[in-house]
């Protein structure tokens, strides 16, 4: 390599030059109120910039399209080093719900949605929601115990299908 | 940079945004419209009027749950006026920066 080629200006990188993202398929495979969001809020924000959007929801994660937890999704206070508090107190009886209520009041100040209305909007958007069949047999759940957002329940293998071209991202 | 809409310069930045909201027109507005293939109705019209609005008094522009509650156009109907992603393109065609929020 000579110095000229070092010393040449790098081009122009501007946000046009690369190809754009045009599909972004998510599994969200934990069930906590700090791990249901990132998946669902990329996924809305993929959509709104029009990129198709295609959500498999598997193992702790079938528990944000469950009708009977989707509500009641927690943040974790034990082996959560980022809640900087000491992981006996992190135990201690109500804290997971204090650290859960006081996660939710500052979503509301975002003007961010709870998990179900979420949920609704990505329904709407046209992004498309399926549980992991495995996951669903594991749990002993079926169909009518999901949110009805929720399109199918399909293996790991169907997934790959419809995830076809899409960039893809286990949270 | 500068961009010509329908015989009136303005100024965008390379994502296509109009940098100036004053700059703006509605006759502009369907200049940038018809740039990204989206013919105005009055319901786009509806949407971009509150967008206009809600920036003006707030300072940034609104996001789609926003729109969607305050404006009274659902989000079904914000997709089909704006297939390419209305999170972008309701603002763009309103003259107004991207917006910052998800949601």
């Amino acid at each position: 390599m000579t110095t000229a080629t070092l010393d040449a200006p790098a081009p122009p990188v501007t946000p046009m030059a690369r190809a754009p993202i045009e599909h972004i398929a998510i599994i969200c495979s934990k069930g906590t109120l700090d791990m249901a969001y990132p998946g669902l809020i990329l996924a809305n924000a993929a959509r709104m910039s029009g990129i198709d959007a295609t959500l498999f929801f598997t193992f702790w994660g079938l528990d944000i399209v469950t009708k009977k937890t989707v509500d009641h999704l927690h943040v974790p206070t034990v082996g959560n080093p980022s809640m900087h508090i000491p992981t006996m107190l992190g135990g201690l009886p109500g804290m997971e719900s204090l650290a859960t209520t006081m996660m939710q009041k500052e979503m509301v100040k975002l003007d961010i949605p709870p998990v179900h209305e979420l949920l609704e909007i990505l329904s709407d958007s046209g992004a498309h929601l399926y549980a992991c069949r495995m996951a669903m047999d594991m749990f002993k759940r079926t169909k009518d115990d999901l949110v009805p957002q929720v399109e199918d329940v399909i293996s790991a293998m169907d997934f790959f299908d419809k995830a076809a071209g899409a960039q893809v991202l286990f949270i | 940079m500068l961009r010509e809409y329908r015989g009136h310069e303005v100024t965008v930045n390379d994502e296509g945004f109009m940098t100036d909201p004053t700059q703006w027109t509605p006759e502009i507005g369907e200049g940038i419209a018809e740039e990204i293939g989206v013919r105005l109705t009055p319901d786009h019209w509806k949407v971009i009027t509150f967008c206009r609005e809600d920036a003006a008094r707030e300072g940034q522009p609104p996001g789609l749950r926003r729109i969607s509650k305050l404006a009274g156009v659902g989000t079904k109907e914000l997709y089909a006026l704006f297939p390419k992603g209305p999170g972008k393109l309701a603002a763009r065609v309103a003259g107004l920066p991207k917006p910052h929020g998800c949601v």
